[in-house]
């Protein structure tokens, strides 16, 4: 591989790299939202519960 | 004419409470001196005298970050920014008045640091004098409107410098060509119109720093 | 508050087919340079990111405009999500431009290119914006300081061009010119493509953060409702 490739090759997954670790914050935020909304489903459930019995 | 009353009994407090506490003028001037005297440890000998214009500017810029740190603590201590914001005068003359106190400042330590900066290093030159003014008219405007902001927020001594570095870059390089470049001319033109652009900007959103 | 979700899909469909044509162009489709060779190619993305990283800071302050002269509610958001892609696009402006700089003319970073130092500038502008929003609580207060900084920041670009533009004059003298001499037509539609392509990926990732962010809030409420 010549150096341009090399430095092309690089610039390219520098890109990808920074979108990558987008993605990734973007996914350990999702996660967190899930278990807030499995909290809040539970939480929903109980005062359901509660109201009838 | 209210508005410029306004402004005057401003900043004419600001003025009044700094010859009463004394607190901020000696330390810019003893910052100032001690930091040239640093500069001339940190040229090696045989650098240009062009190099030690150009740590002029770092040396306004510091003082000047110096003094806009302390300048709305009063303000804050008392709690008088809510009082003002109460006050039926226009809130931009909040802004104007505090710039004018720091711009007092700042210029009575040139009024020093020039005369010095002259005897420790190299001569200043008409054209640096006049593009030190016309800068301090930017650094003073931006830096009291930052400051307001700054003030309000929790890591204030951190925050002043940051904010501000970034927007001083235009003023150095305007004030470092004009005090090394040989016809300076366009240097002044650059540095009046950094300070139109961000007084006006300053002047017409300074209400929404100090109101909801 | 319009529901973005229809658009979404959509949105990110565009983006994966612009982007995938964008890359294929750029391989199999641009002639090679005659001077640089290979790593000119760098620049079918590099210029791309660096025009989208400024349509992201001027897209959040149109809306920190909004924000201070209509009192849009939700334009604060809007404003703080265009200029963290703006950042992001930033970082990866000055990652590939340090990249193209060694690649061109053997240095990682070259202070005669007046793009990657305005971008420089313009980073650690930014980077203070982040440090304001986080010091000031959640707030009218806090939205108001983010609105006013942002409009700063636009007229901080063209003051700062011009101031780089001087410097050079007294820095170093500037003897690389970053675009090639002529861009031939082939290379000009590419480079079009690339640029779609990066505006949007840019509102894509745009759009995910913002429904993110909102649905953040709705839950917020949704807690307090529930408690």
């Amino acid at each position: 591989m010549s150096s341009g490739e090399k430095y092309v090759a690089a610039a390219y997954l520098v890109v990808l790299v920074g979108v990558l670790a987008y993605v990734l914050i973007i996914a350990t935020k999702l996660a967190r939202l899930e278990r807030e909304v499995g909290e809040l489903a539970e939480l929903a459930k109980r005062r359901k519960a509660e109201s009838r019995g | 004419m209210s508005y410029t009353r306004d402004v005057g009994a401003l900043a004419r407090k600001d003025l009044l409470l700094e010859l009463r506490a004394r607190d901020t003028l000696p330390a810019m001037l003893i910052f100032v001196i001690a930091t040239l005297v640093v500069f001339h440890f940190a040229l090696p000998a045989g650098s240009s005298d062009l190099a030690s214009n150009g740590l002029l500017w770092v040396a306004i810029l510091f003082t000047a970050l110096l003094g806009l740190g302390r300048s709305f603590v009063p303000e804050r201590e008392g709690g008088v920014l809510d009082g003002l914001v109460l006050a039926p005068c226009d809130r931009s003359a909040i802004w104007l008045a505090k710039s004018l106190a720091v711009l007092t400042f700042l210029g009575l330590v040139e009024l020093v640091a020039l005369p010095a900066f002259a005897i420790f290093f190299s001569a200043v030159d008409g054209t640096t004098v006049a593009a030190v003014v016309l800068a301090d008219l930017g650094i003073c405007t931006v830096g009291t409107f930052l400051a307001a902001m700054a003030s309000a927020g929790r890591a204030r001594e951190l925050l002043l410098p940051l904010l501000f570095l970034p927007l001083a870059i235009p003023i150095v390089v305007g004030g470092v060509g004009a005090s090394v470049v040989a016809n300076g001319g366009r240097y002044l033109v650059f540095l009046a119109l950094y300070d139109a652009v961000f007084a006006i900007i300053c002047w017409a959103s300074f209400e929404y720093v100090v109101t909801e | 508050m319009s529901s973005p979700n229809s658009r979404l899909p959509a949105l990110a469909a565009l983006a994966l087919g612009l982007v995938a044509a964008a890359t294929a162009l750029v391989f199999f489709f641009a002639p090679l340079d005659a001077d640089q060779g290979l790593s000119q190619k760098i620049f079918y993305f590099h210029v791309p990111i660096a025009l989208t990283a400024y349509a992201c800071f001027g897209w959040g302050a149109w809306k920190a405009l909004l924000h201070l002269w209509k009192r849009e509610p939700g334009a604060d958001l809007e404003s703080y999500v265009a200029i963290h892609q703006g950042v992001i696009f930033g970082a990866l402006t000055l990652l590939t431009g340090s990249i193209w700089a060694r690649a061109s003319w053997g240095v990682w970073w070259t202070w005669s290119s007046n793009q990657l130092v305005l971008f420089l500038v313009l980073f650690l502008f930014y980077c203070a914006y982040f440090m304001l929003r986080f010091s000031v609580d959640p707030g009218p207060q806090r939205a108001n300081f983010s609105a006013v900084y942002a409009l700063f920041g636009v007229a901080l670009i063209p003051v700062s061009f011009l101031a780089i533009r001087l410097a050079s004059d007294f820095i170093h003298p500037t003897v690389f010119t970053s675009a090639g001499p002529q861009m031939s037509a082939k290379m000009f539609f590419t480079f079009c493509v690339c640029l779609a392509a990066m505006l949007s990926l840019a509102a894509t990732l745009n759009a995910v953060e913002l429904s993110g962010k909102r649905l953040d809030a709705r839950l917020r409420e949704l807690r307090e409702a529930l408690a």
